[in-house]
């Protein structure tokens, strides 16, 4: 492990009253990227402070590569750092801005021009040597930042929100650059990111963090497919979280004809966490009168998925009518607010051949079918 | 404002007058009060200094200015600006690098501690000193075993001038170093600088306008301090009198015309200082701005190719 932290805990504020991360533990794979994801306010970035040294914890110990670094000053730790609004020093040219951390450690000049050349050839800015920073467009700030904090040979590359101040296009464009340079170094990261997309897209190994805590963490898949808590189910894929109880050994989510096999005693209370792009929605002709549909017939059951809980029971989709509040094209799919029978919303996204396929207009009933929903025993959880 | 005006001009409202521009006839009624307010009481004074000063000629004015006393008077504004201006540059930037840098108890009250002088009339601050250097004063005693003269000579009025202009530099860079945040700071910590290093390499370039322009208004309160400075100098001629005590003393002398013509040195001073601190605060907000001019030419190659 190239990273570990054990059991760190920061507060705030001169009466230590604002938590900033409270009790954390993880470890992050040597060579890999590692995502801290979270909402604002989650912690994320004090942890990345945390293990560059930038802050000093509470409590708690931060190891790199094997050394215990907790009381090792910032500049001792062989980290770079990158940050969100990119920090470069911009009185200085791109060339000295990247040569800064090898001139500070008095390099031969020689070495320090070949090391800064390969660099931006790496960060693909070979020939802006001379420009400033201000003469240069966000992304290619954000590069020229990454070049810098590559310059000094870092054991672990610190990134907090490298991308958040970026318009949404090069936000894509440099995450793909960024996968690619990694494969290129294999520099052990930790990326701090309130994009799951961006997590998921670019990390092996994911963290997810809120209130200052731990909330589930594991490979991207892990974590989509088999969430720990409602928080991690509505924060990776905006799932809605459908609460409902057991009856006869099924699930079943009130009006809505949702259901599925489970182990519980009858009476529990169970919730699913519904994707909106699991959901498909069929169009109920206007002058056919369907019956509601019972939830054991009509719908097939699907055979059990492998969930991680032996006390969890896999999903059985169900149809049953609702109707099209809203309905926005967003380019290539087409995002909608269905309103179910009980009051409830559900979000859903569906490909927009399929939706104009079908027909389905704002205002029109539809028939739901759930797909791949997931069934847990309900904890109580407070977001 | 002109942002602002051309913004809303160019808006799909078609707004044919700028909403915030005022009707004509108060804009003029606006800028006509602010001119005459500016006339009476700035330039009409200035121009009876200089007018007042040349009145015998500039024979006189000549003899006045160079007056031995006068010479000695300048001797001593110079020394006690001169030594007064580097200490607090010092103390200044070290106060606001500390301010601005650390979070600690006690560190909103130090930065209220810093407005003191500018809190506490002059007169007041100079008693103060009078009373902890004077003969009957704390350390009086001690001085004298060590015969070393603090009131009624230079040294006192040293400290007073130190004291009167502490918050100029301080204050200045304070606001820079907070506005300028410590980012690139940390970026430096983590590249492996050393704090030396990063104060001389990052933290200097980006406030040194805001230094500088600290250090010009400090010098033109040095120079023109009279409250403090009065109070501890006990006025010997040709020895503890600096310009403006001097001024002071020619006019209560019914010597107007030389009174004026040593005030016209420190009227020349306030011009300068203002003309240089425009100097400074425009090389400041050039230094700011984006390079919108070489901007232009770096667009092109940013847009082909592999450039984001």
């Amino acid at each position: 492990m190239s990273v570990r932290v054990e059991g760190i805990s920061k507060r705030f504020g001169l009466r230590k009253e604002v938590v900033g991360v409270d009790h954390v533990s993880f470890s992050a794979p040597e060579h890999c990227i590692t995502s801290l994801l979270g909402p604002s306010g989650s912690g994320k970035s004090t942890l990345l402070r945390l293990v560059a040294g930038l802050e000093v914890p509470d409590a708690g110990t931060v190891e790199i590569l094997g050394q215990d670094v907790t009381s090792t000053p910032v500049r001792e730790r062989r980290v770079g750092f990158v940050f969100q609004n990119y920090a470069l020093f911009r009185h200085m040219t791109v060339f000295d801005n990247v040569a800064f951390g090898l001139s500070v450690r008095r390099a031969p000049k020689s070495e320090i021009a070949g090391r800064v050349d390969r660099l931006l050839a790496l960060v693909q800015l070979s020939g802006y040597e001379r420009r400033l920073p201000d003469q240069l467009s966000g992304g290619q700030r954000q590069r020229i930042a990454l070049a810098r904090a590559l310059a000094t040979d870092p054991r672990v590359l610190l990134l907090d929100e490298p991308f958040g101040a970026l318009d949404a296009r090069v936000r894509v464009e440099l995450r793909e650059w960024l996968r690619s340079m990694h494969e290129q170094t294999h520099v052990t990261t930790l990326l701090v990111t309130h994009d799951q997309e961006e997590a998921l897209e670019l990390s092996e190994h994911v963290v997810l963090l809120s209130n200052g805590q731990i909330q589930q963490a594991g490979t991207p898949s892990e974590l989509y497919e088999n969430p720990s808590s409602s928080f991690v189910a509505s924060f990776l894929g905006g799932a809605k979280v459908l609460t409902g109880s057991v009856e006869q050994g099924r699930a079943s989510f009130g009006t809505i004809g949702l259901s599925a096999f489970s182990d519980l005693a009858d009476g529990s209370r169970v919730e699913a966490f519904v994707r909106p792009q699991d959901v498909r929605l069929e169009k109920v002709p206007a002058s056919s009168l369907v019956e509601p549909a019972s939830p054991s017939e009509g719908a097939p059951a699907t055979p059990p998925a492998d969930s991680g809980s032996a006390s969890l029971a896999s999903a059985v989709s169900g149809a049953r009518e609702a109707w099209v509040e809203r309905l926005v094209k967003v380019g290539s799919y087409v995002k909608l607010s269905v309103v179910l029978p009980g009051g409830d919303r559900l979000s859903v996204q569906m490909p927009r051949h399929e939706v104009e396929e079908r027909g389905i207009a704002q205002g029109d009933r539809v028939l739901l079918e759930v797909r791949h929903v997931k069934v847990s025993p309900a904890i109580d959880y407070v977001i | 404002m002109s942002g602002i005006v051309s913004y809303l001009g160019g808006g799909p409202a078609r707004v044919d007058r700028p909403a915030l521009e005022e009707r004509r006839g108060l804009r003029w009624l606006l800028i006509g009060l602010g001119l005459g307010f500016l006339g009476l009481f700035l330039l009409v004074p200035l121009a009876v200094v200089f007018l007042t000063a040349l009145r015998d000629g500039l024979g006189a004015y000549a003899r006045a200015v160079s007056d031995p006393e006068t010479l000695s008077a300048i001797r001593l504004t110079l020394t006690a600006a001169g030594i007064a201006v580097p200490l607090n540059l010092v103390f200044g930037v070290t106060a606001a690098w500390l301010l601005s840098k650390y979070e600690f108890s006690g560190r909103s009250l130090l930065i209220t501690l810093i407005d003191l002088p500018f809190s506490v009339s002059p007169v007041v601050a100079g008693l103060v000193f009078v009373l902890l250097f004077g003969a009957r004063g704390w350390f009086g005693p001690l001085l004298e075993q060590l015969d070393v003269k603090v009131i009624f000579a230079v040294p006192g009025i040293v400290i007073a001038t130190t004291f009167i202009t502490f918050p100029l530099v301080a204050r200045e860079v304070l606001s820079v170093m907070q506005a300028q945040g410590s980012d690139e700071e940390e970026a430096a910590l983590t590249l492996g600088a050393s704090g030396w290093q990063i104060f001389r390499r990052i933290t200097l370039p980006k406030i040194k306008w805001g230094v500088l322009y600290g250090v010009i208004l400090c010098n033109a309160r040095a120079m023109g301090e009279f409250g403090a400075v009065s109070v501890v100098s006990g006025h010997i001629r040709g020895e503890t009198t600096t310009i403006p005590l001097h001024v002071e003393i020619l006019y209560g002398e019914y010597h107007f015309a030389a009174a004026f013509a040593v005030a016209s040195l420190l009227a020349l001073i306030a011009v300068f200082t203002l003309l240089l601190k425009q100097w400074v605060a425009w090389q400041s907000r050039r230094s700011l701005e984006p390079r919108a001019a070489s901007r232009a030419t770096v667009a092109a190659p940013a847009v082909g190719g592999a450039a984001i």
